[in-house]
């Protein structure tokens, strides 16, 4: 686990690339029970108005937590953890799903001794979290 | 319809009693992509300083989607919500949520506010073990969005 003493502010963090597929908006829904049509029904997704089916933003929010925790080493170490949601990831029907790209940057140190670390989330060169942030404290 | 201002400020009577259990822990960790031992071994997890297996940060969502239900529920609010949609979402982590918690969320309306025809929902999942203990303050908006859009 990484210490407070070997970070410092504008540190990076090694960067993450996630694949999502199908699957994994099925997993989700099941360990989250979030089953909202859209993100495993293209029929109704497409009612809806979107370009068919979209992976649930907690997922993303989820899964880019990882590059907070695995750097940090302890995931408990996360004291927040927040995003806002921008842009749908759609998800196609097929192996290769999608690729979102996930990097982080130590930005600051609080007055409580804990670090912020900014988080972006791209698909496609797009964000799809807005403002991404963590707060951790280490030992 | 707008959603009614009267609701800010509001807060409603805490949930029954949500059992954290291991297995769970591990399926969301796995849903998530969550590697760390600390969410699937006990002794890896004490190794770290938790008395037990921990919860991937973003767990609390189990607990304040399934408290969303309340306002779903509640006929006065008038919230429809096939016209809902996830604006942000923080977790402030007082501790880690752990295997064997029993945990208890109240919901608090803490803001409505109307922009260009939707209506923005602040809301605020209080999740304490049954004695009260703070664990997690769990922030989000919900996104009404306009009839005409």
């Amino acid at each position: 686990m990484i210490r407070a003493s070997d970070v410092s502010v504008g540190d990076a963090l090694p960067p993450l690339t996630l694949r999502i597929t199908r699957a994994d908006l099925v997993r989700y829904a099941g360990a989250s029970g979030d089953f909202n049509p859209i993100h495993w029904n293209e029929r109704f997704a497409r009612e809806v108005g979107l370009p068919g089916v979209i992976a649930h933003g907690m997922l993303t929010m989820g899964l880019a937590g990882r590059i907070v925790t695995e750097w940090a080493g302890d995931p408990g170490a996360v004291v927040e953890y927040g995003v806002r949601f921008g842009r749908p990831v759609p998800v196609p029907d097929d192996d290769e799903g999608a690729l979102v790209e996930v990097t982080g940057k130590v930005t600051k140190v609080l007055e409580d001794g804990t670090f912020k670390v900014n988080v972006t989330a791209s698909f496609e060169g797009k964000s799809v979290l807005g403002g991404a942030s963590a707060r951790v404290r280490l030992p | 319809m707008p959603l009614d201002q009267s609701y800010v400020g509001r807060s409603y009577p805490p949930s029954p009693p949500y059992e954290v259990g291991r297995e769970k822990i591990r399926e969301f960790a796995d849903a998530v992509g969550e590697p760390s031992p600390a969410h699937r071994d006990p002794e890896a997890a004490r190794a770290l300083g938790h008395p037990d297996v921990i919860a991937p940060p973003t767990f609390a969502v189990v607990l304040s989607l399934k408290i969303n239900d309340v306002l779903v529920g509640d006929p006065e609010l008038g919230l429809d919500y096939s016209r809902v949609v996830h604006g942000d979402q923080v977790f402030v982590h007082h501790r880690p949520i752990t295997a064997g918690d029993r945990l208890s969320v109240v919901l608090h309306v803490d803001g409505i506010t109307s922009r260009m025809g939707n209506d923005m929902l602040a809301l605020r999942a209080e999740i304490t073990t049954e004695d009260g203990e703070p664990v997690t303050t769990a922030k989000s908006t919900l996104v009404v969005r306009g009839e005409e859009s």
